[in-house]
């Protein structure tokens, strides 16, 4: 029978947004704000994730797509604990590991010092470290930018490193939002390698990405995301993403005869 | 903040910003009816399952279902010796995160890490200027220069770790959001750091102090134990501090001053045991309570202990170290009632204070030595340990 690894228990997520709209954010309307015992004005609430319940398995690969803005970042930030549950809950077995796009771990270190110390703050022994650091840094394809600081890389290099650092250690849940969207064609390729890896060694994985086809190549699972919540999921993955492009007005992807 | 859905109207919560309470809803999974769109309570939609299959046997809750595999909260905290456990295992990455934080800290500089000896150089040659030259706030002092630098190296330790460690949560956050570990390690890693430096600059402080002619005797090794709690107690500031600085840039803001006060307050550059406290022309000489106070704060007690362990004339001037005689003492407090001439006071009276009777003794100065340290360190721990899953929320 197969292991739950992600249980999402109708969850809601709100966020409080500060300083937005009509503060005009002087010291004087601070002052005064004090003075009157309010509390922060224009607290805007944005309620991103609407309820929502789901399982992922052990090696399952969820593809989650939808528009910008439907919550598909904020449900990977909630399963990796980063985000409170305004109500409901997020069950995990064994802790997540989550890729963004944003460039750097440690960015005024050096791409080695990134992976030495992004190891060791995994947990691996610095034996195992020195036996992958290699493979690691091969599978990033970095190249000789590997002595330089990570800051001076660009943002698929940064990326790729990332990647490479944190599929080292075979993760119970990784979860991708976008990460791969900047490596070039041949890294694409060798991260479907290094998520299949993954999953065959019981992890799950979750991919956000607005490439559809690299959902559809990946992926055994998709959920669709509308405003929060989830218009469709299943394992039937052509379909829910050929009803998400009719929903949003595109082409029905083509694909090859199997 | 990364997606934000686009509302019409925020809906009313009933349970503001509450983290416990798996499977909170009473009607989860029964028949509702269908919420309307966005503005109504939270508790109103019944959600359905998706992906689940055939696993979940009908009737059961989710978190019943979950709890039943064993899966934790998504933001649980381990328990505490576990957590101590993890960070002990983690050792490798905190002394590696700190000396290539500490690498890369000159990296842009063109002096390079030669700016590690330069700091605490320039920081003593500052205060000597004002406070040694222009001041002359060294009265009763003896070996002043000395004294000084001691003070200030020594303190530096504690007020640097205090600084940095309040951005440290936020100064990491790529790596906080990005890999999962126990994020003790961070502000411990800050600590290492500054350790680190500590050691360089004791390197210099031995050159000072010994170009001043001060033997090198046994009692230098006190400092080891002394500097060992001192870290301990500077160990447990960060983690409070990290907890704090992690929230609101306000605290970071607000330390420079507070650090800067207790720096006044704890003798740095002048001395409370002696030059405040036994001279009647002193306010503090009429407030025991306080001189008392002073003297325990935990930066004064580290600074006065290494101070007696490397000073000879610190050593020997400390009250309480000859048997107490009130002639001398007074002739300490007051030289002009008894006419001692400015050069007998410098070489001979000044070291009288020694024959006063201590506000604070020696032995009890390594009690309260002791006693920040365990303090800070355990209350420290409990109260970062306690924030573990809030820190690189935002």
């Amino acid at each position: 029978m197969a292991e739950p690894m992600v249980v999402v228990d109708d969850l809601h997520v709100v966020y409080r947004v500060y300083g937005s709209g009509a503060d005009k954010g002087t010291a004087a309307t601070a002052l005064l704000r004090m003075v009157k015992r309010q509390r922060r004005p224009s607290i805007r609430e944005v309620h991103a994730i609407r309820g929502m319940s789901f399982v992922a398995y052990k090696g399952d690969a969820v593809g989650v797509i939808g528009r910008n803005g439907s919550g598909k970042s904020t449900l990977l930030r909630a399963i990796a604990g980063l985000l409170p549950a305004e109500q409901g809950m997020v069950y995990t077995q064994g802790h997540a590991a989550l890729l963004g796009v944003n460039a750097a771990l440690l960015e005024n270190l050096t791409g080695e010092k990134n992976v030495m110390l992004g190891c060791l703050a995994m947990g691996m022994s610095p034996q195992t470290v020195k036996e992958r650091y290699q493979s690691i840094v091969d599978f990033s394809g970095v190249g000789d930018f590997i002595n330089l600081a990570m800051k001076t890389y660009s943002t698929g290099m940064g990326s790729r490193l990332r990647f490479a650092i944190a599929s080292a250690k075979s993760q119970d849940i990784l979860l991708v939002d976008e990460a791969l969207a900047t490596g070039d064609a041949e890294f694409r390729i060798k991260s479907h390698r290094r998520i299949d890896e993954l999953r065959a060694q019981a992890g799950t994985v979750f991919l956000v990405a607005h490439n559809l086809g690299e959902i559809e190549e990946t992926c055994n699972k998709v959920i669709w995301l509308e405003k929060g919540r989830i218009v469709q999921a299943g394992e039937n993955v052509p379909e829910i993403i050929d009803a998400y492009l009719a929903a949003t007005g595109g082409e029905p992807r083509v694909r090859a005869p199997k | 903040m990364t997606n934000r859905g686009r509302l019409s109207g925020p809906g009313k919560l009933t349970k503001p910003g509450s983290l416990s309470g798996p499977g909170s809803l009473p009607g989860n999974g029964s028949a509702a009816g269908p919420g309307s769109a966005g503005a109504t309570a939270l508790a109103a939609e019944p959600a359905e399952v998706f992906l689940a299959g055939d696993a979940i046997p009908a009737g059961e809750r989710l978190s019943d279902y979950a709890e039943r595999h064993s899966l934790e909260p998504a933001s649980a905290r381990p328990p505490a010796l576990k957590y101590l456990r993890m960070l002990w295992q983690r050792r490798q990455f905190i002394t590696g995160f700190a000396t290539a934080s500490n690498v890369a800290m000159y990296s842009e500089a063109r002096l390079g890490q030669l700016w590690q000896v330069l700091t605490p150089l320039l920081n003593a040659a500052v205060y000597f200027l004002i406070f040694g030259v222009l001041l002359h706030i060294s009265r009763g002092v003896p070996d002043y220069i000395t004294f000084l630098v001691t003070g200030i190296f020594v303190f530096n330790f504690t007020q640097r770790v205090c600084i940095t460690s309040s951005v440290v949560m936020r100064d990491n956050l790529p790596l906080i959001r990005a890999l999962p570990f126990p994020r003790g390690c961070l502000p411990l890693g800050y600590v290492v750091i500054e350790l680190q430096q500590l050691l360089l600059s004791f390197c210099v402080l031995f050159v000072i102090i010994l170009a001043y002619g001060e033997p090198f005797t046994w009692y230098w090794f006190l400092i080891l134990p002394v500097l060992a709690l001192q870290t301990l107690f500077n160990v447990g500031c960060a983690f409070i501090l990290a907890r704090w600085g992690s929230g609101f840039d306000d605290v970071s803001q607000l330390l420079p001053f507070v650090i800067r006060t207790w720096m006044y307050a704890s003798g740095v550059i002048f001395s409370i045991t002696t030059s405040l406290a036994l001279v009647p022309s002193q306010s503090l000489y009429f407030h025991k309570h306080l001189a008392y106070l002073l003297q325990i704060n935990p930066a004064a007690v580290y600074i006065t202990l290494i101070r007696n362990s490397l000073l000879t004339s610190q050593r020997i001037s400390m009250p309480g170290y000859h048997p107490f005689n009130a002639l001398k003492c007074a002739m300490y407090g007051n030289p002009a009632k008894f006419h001692i001439p400015s050069d007998v006071f410098a070489n001979k009276v000044i070291y009288y204070s020694s024959y006063c009777k201590p506000i604070v003794t020696q032995q009890a100065l390594w009690g309260y030595a002791v006693g920040w340290a365990v303090v800070a360190a355990v209350v420290g721990f409990f109260f970062f340990w306690w924030a573990e899953t809030r820190y690189g929320r935002g």
